[in-house]
């Protein structure tokens, strides 16, 4: 029987063994250092803030592993050896695979900064970061003051886990605005103000230069390069992810920042496949980076790469991009392209509209000669996935969203629905006598 | 803030303590005249007990700490033997032995309880009242931003099966076992609420107007309770009130003023309350009770089979089956209130998915079983149906399910077990509501696409035990019979993954493979198979 061994049980690995298994009868084997059972990464903040157990992150039972025939092994990969199709762990156990699967997902960047490997200077990324953040932060007697290094989503989870255990944070960030490589100025503005209403103090355009050591080797202050010497006791280091890949290091695979992967995300050696966030694409898809460390595509990949494994060749072809987040209270969701004004062309216009007293508003991204609507961004309203890529795929254009929006709409019942209001606005900026529609299941549910 | 709660608190439990020592303290004494009144009001013809009775009781101090009820048992017992060797079997007596000593308790009492009930109503009822409010209230400022407020649940003693949660689970079911079984120890509550009930229905009260008012105080209490901590969602809002609207209307004010106003159906009905969670409708007793009661009692019986055949199941093919149990039902309505705090305890393994279908349908077998006995009895005016006896079936359904399951642990288990262990597991009427839910309803909770990011909050915080996250990372809808669509789970989704709807019954169970989001001829292809 062909052996499937997956280095990595995270989304990518587990999903990409769940459709073997769904597919094949084939042997598979995962192997994790981290964890013994599969876990939602995404929701280690909630462990810390104590909404759940660590149990609770687990998406299947312990018993699902055996009752699927997924073995799973506990052991650090140290070394791949592709003439032998062997695996060498740290323990000295050795295992043969017919087709292997890198799926090891990232690690916390490490710029180089001074003092970036004291004790209470972490990232969050592993189990094991959380576990470490319980030691060094668990209240705010122990842990005076925390400073963020980075502004990204990592950074304002985190940001927002140590809030809850009333311990001061500042929260440096590099660019002039939260994470304003990606969002569109307005958002990025709301965003910034939710996060001073958190009492966080945000420190905008603003480096990390060094991590100050006390006599124990002890972090103790960090020095900005405003030249700010700010007392803490732990360091959070968040200023992104990178593939998680040093084992390969002299394996023959090839790597880049990734492991380099064509579109049936196979590597330059035959057997041998990366997926997920250490997979990095020749060349970027579309839009997309040529690596993507989102939970999303770490699944698709892992769709994808089962069925190229149980004999139907598949490309690696994302539909429409779409995420989510969440930064304190605010829900975040977009569905197709919306570029920062950092990023985007010319040929991009954009459509904002934000409440006047909550933290609510959207942004939507249109072409500005053909008037195609490109994408959205919404914050504190929720819509439909499908009827967005639904309108993506039929190249509607930005008037026909605005008529339709109310069938995008995707709240709970009863809550307050703005979609008269943004049409107003809408109407009044591009003279246009757009009525919304209303709500229809028809068109909601029907196959176009 | 934090020293107005900390003084709610302690108000609180000076309440509570006060409230749990009453069953104990207290004076009694029976004088001739009470005694007279309460044999002739109790029918007792045998004068071997009277005089028994009158010995033992009459004009004797008794204390609240003396059980009176085996003592009443040995001279119902006496008595009985004696008329059985006499062949005297219109003598015997048949009154319980716990009843009488509740009667007994609750005429002779004397002294600093009876005589300051308003006092005393303020002691317990009143500083559990403002001590816990001044416990929630300040939480407007305390929880701090409108949003998902459920910080360090799984840190805090009580809401992570810690030693306060053990005190309130020994707490809880003490006071169902009291309630059910050793009423006696009851009595000095209902004087805390005899002003209440008096200018209610007219009657002192008994302990099940103890029961109901509390229930509406806790209901209350715990409901502002709600409104702050889901004060960014409307849904939460809107059911919450629903429930305690229905809960203080038709559960408690509507049956008691039909008392008052000594309407022919003597003693009050639930108009909400559908068979067969309303298990003794059917009972030959209630039957004949309704049908001598004329107009008003043909019309409850109507109402009352009306409501369990065609409301139900119609409102929950449009709505699911959230309109009764998360909006209208009373057992709903606390657990959706004082139970909200424990609703993260059930278990979502597969294993108590096993049991609860087990259970919940045995529930209902064993409740229209019971109910085609006890039909036949009454048509054909038996008392044993296949020589089993009528009386016998019923006693044990009311003893195993309406007290035990429903009472003692449905509401007891609360801290340990979650907030719907009866819903879940026992009530015959959630298993028949949930058949229509799962194979004819127009209700679901549909997934967002692929924007599930299986964290699992969804899980956790469903008080049925459904394992929410199963279906949304397969980019299902959730279509399960057990839902009773309280809304939490999209309330505390970060991702805007669930919704709550009733649309079209086509599409609305939507098996997938693949995930929207992923190559569109890749999802055909998979889901096509």
């Amino acid at each position: 029987m062909e052996h499937i061994v997956i280095i990595g049980n995270g989304i990518a690995g587990v999903t990409a063994a769940r459709h073997i298994r769904k597919l094949s009868d084939k042997k598979i084997t995962i192997i994790s250092a981290e964890s013994d059972y599969f876990f939602s990464r995404t929701a280690l903040m909630y462990v810390y803030m104590g909404h759940m157990k660590f149990e609770h992150t687990q998406p299947y039972e312990n018993w699902f592993w055996k009752k699927n025939r997924i073995d799973l092994v506990k052991g650090f990969v140290e070394k791949v050896a592709h003439e032998q199709k062997k695996l060498f762990l740290k323990d000295g156990t050795t295992i043969t695979y017919d087709q292997l699967i890198i799926a090891t997902g990232s690690k916390p960047n490490k710029f180089g900064w001074p003092g970036q490997d004291l004790k209470g200077v972490q990232g969050l990324y592993h189990k094991q970061d959380l576990e470490l953040l319980e030691k060094n932060a668990p209240n705010n007697k122990v842990c005076k003051r925390a400073v963020i290094v980075g502004g990204g989503l990592i950074g304002i989870e985190m940001a927002e886990m140590l809030r809850t255990r009333e311990i001061p944070v500042t929260f440096l960030v590099r660019e002039k605005s939260f994470w304003n490589g990606v969002l569109p100025s307005g958002e990025s503005e709301m965003i910034n103000e939710h996060i001073l209403d958190h009492h966080i103090d945000l420190r905008l355009d603003t480096n990390l230069e060094e991590i100050i050591a006390d006599e124990n080797g002890h972090a103790k202050a960090i020095r900005t390069d405003k030249g700010d010497i700010i007392e803490c006791t732990v360091v959070g280091l968040t200023a992104g992810v990178t593939p998680n890949i040093n084992f390969l290091k002299d394996s023959g695979i090839e790597l880049g920042r990734g492991v380099k992967v064509n579109r049936f995300l196979e590597t330059n050696i035959p057997n041998i496949y990366a997926i997920g966030d250490c997979a990095e694409q020749h060349e970027a898809i579309g839009n997309r980076r040529p690596i993507e460390a989102v939970w999303y595509t770490g699944r698709m990949m892992g769709e994808t790469l089962a069925q190229t494994i149980c004999n139907n060749k598949t490309e690696y072809n994302p539909g429409h991009w779409f995420n989510s987040a969440k930064f304190f209270d605010i829900e975040y969701q977009t569905y197709g392209w919306v570029f920062s004004e950092r990023s985007k062309k010319e040929t991009e216009l954009h459509f904002h509209w934000r409440h006047s007293k909550e933290n609510i508003c959207i942004t939507i991204a249109y072409d500005a000669a053909t008037k195609e609507f490109l994408g959205i961004n919404t914050f504190g309203i929720r819509m439909r996935h499908e009827i967005f890529d639904r309108w993506l795929t039929a190249k509607k254009d930005v008037f026909y969203v605005m008529e339709y929006l109310k069938d995008a709409n995707f709240d709970p019942e009863f809550y307050k629905s703005y979609e008269n209001e943004i049409v107003v606005k809408f109407n009044s900026e591009f003279g246009t006598q757009i009525q919304p529609r209303k709500k229809s299941w028809k068109r909601i549910f029907s196959k176009a | 803030m934090k020293t107005i709660q900390n003084i709610g608190i302690t108000l609180f439990i000076i309440g509570l303590a006060i409230f749990t020592a009453l069953p104990f303290l207290g004076t009694f004494k029976l004088n001739q005249t009470t005694f007279d009144e309460l044999i002739t009001s109790q029918g007792i013809k045998s004068e071997v007990f009277i005089q028994d009775l009158k010995n033992t009781f009459v004009d004797k101090e008794f204390t609240g700490i003396q059980a009176l009820a085996p003592i009443v048992k040995g001279v119902i017992d006496n008595a009985n033997e004696v008329h059985d060797k006499n062949k005297e079997w219109g003598k015997k007596v048949y009154a319980g032995s716990g009843d009488m000593a509740t009667a007994i308790r609750k005429a002779s009492a004397y002294g600093f309880i009876p005589e300051n009930k308003g006092l005393l109503w303020l002691l317990t009822f009143g500083l559990g009242i403002i001590g816990s409010l001044m416990f929630i209230i300040p939480q407007v400022v305390t929880l701090g931003k409108k949003g998902i407020k459920n910080d360090h649940i799984y840190h805090q003693s009580s809401t992570n099966r810690g030693w306060i949660a053990w005190l309130v689970f020994i707490f809880l079911v003490s006071f169902y076992l009291v309630l059910y079984f050793k009423a006696e120890y009851a009595v000095n509550w209902t004087f805390l609420v005899d002003p209440i009930s008096e200018s209610l229905s007219g009657n002192p009260a008994g302990q099940w107007f103890v029961y109901g008012f509390m229930y509406c105080v806790v209901m209350t209490v715990m409901a502002i309770r709600m409104y702050i901590k889901y004060r960014h969602n409307v849904y939460q809002m809107v059911r919450t009130t629903s429930v305690l609207f229905f809960q203080i209307v038709f559960a408690f004010l509507i049956p008691e003023i039909m008392v008052r106003l000594q309407l022919s159906y003597s003693k009050g009905y639930d108009f909400k309350n559908a068979f067969p969670l309303d298990y003794d409708f059917f009972f030959s007793w209630n039957l004949k009770e309704l049908i001598a009661s004329g107009g008003l009692g043909m019309f409850i019986l109507v109402w009352g089979i009306v409501l369990t055949l065609v409301i139900v199941p119609v409102m929950v093919y449009f709505f699911g089956k959230r309109w009764y149990c998360s909006w209208v039902c009373g057992c709903g309505g606390l657990a959706e209130t004082l139970g909200d705090p424990y609703r993260q305890h059930s278990s979502k393994s597969l294993f108590s998915w096993k049991i609860e279908r087990w259970l919940i349908h045995g529930v209902l077998v064993f409740a229209v079983v019971m109910t085609g006995f006890t039909l036949y009895g009454f048509f054909a005016e038996t008392g044993t149906v296949l020589g089993i006896k009528v009386q016998s079936i019923m006693n044990t359904y009311s003893f195993l399910i309406g007290a035990i399951f429903a009472g003692v642990i449905g509401t007891g288990f609360y801290p340990i077990f979650g907030n719907r262990v009866w819903c879940r597991f026992g009530c015959p009427l959630a298993a028949y509501l949930g058949f229509v839910q799962r194979f004819k309803s127009r209700f679901r909770i549909t997934t967002n696409g692929g924007q599930c990011i299986s964290c699992g909050n969804c899980s956790t915080y469903c008080e049925q035990g459904i394992d929410v996250r199963a279906y949304a990372q397969k980019g299902e809808n959730i279509v399960r019979s057990s839902c009773v669509g309280c809304g939490i789970c999209s309330a505390v989704c970060p991702r805007g993954v669930l919704k709550l709807e009733n649309g079209p019954e086509e599409g609305r169970i939507n098996p997938t493979e693949i995930l929207l989001g992923n190559d569109v001829d890749l999802m055909t292809l998979v889901n096509k198979k």
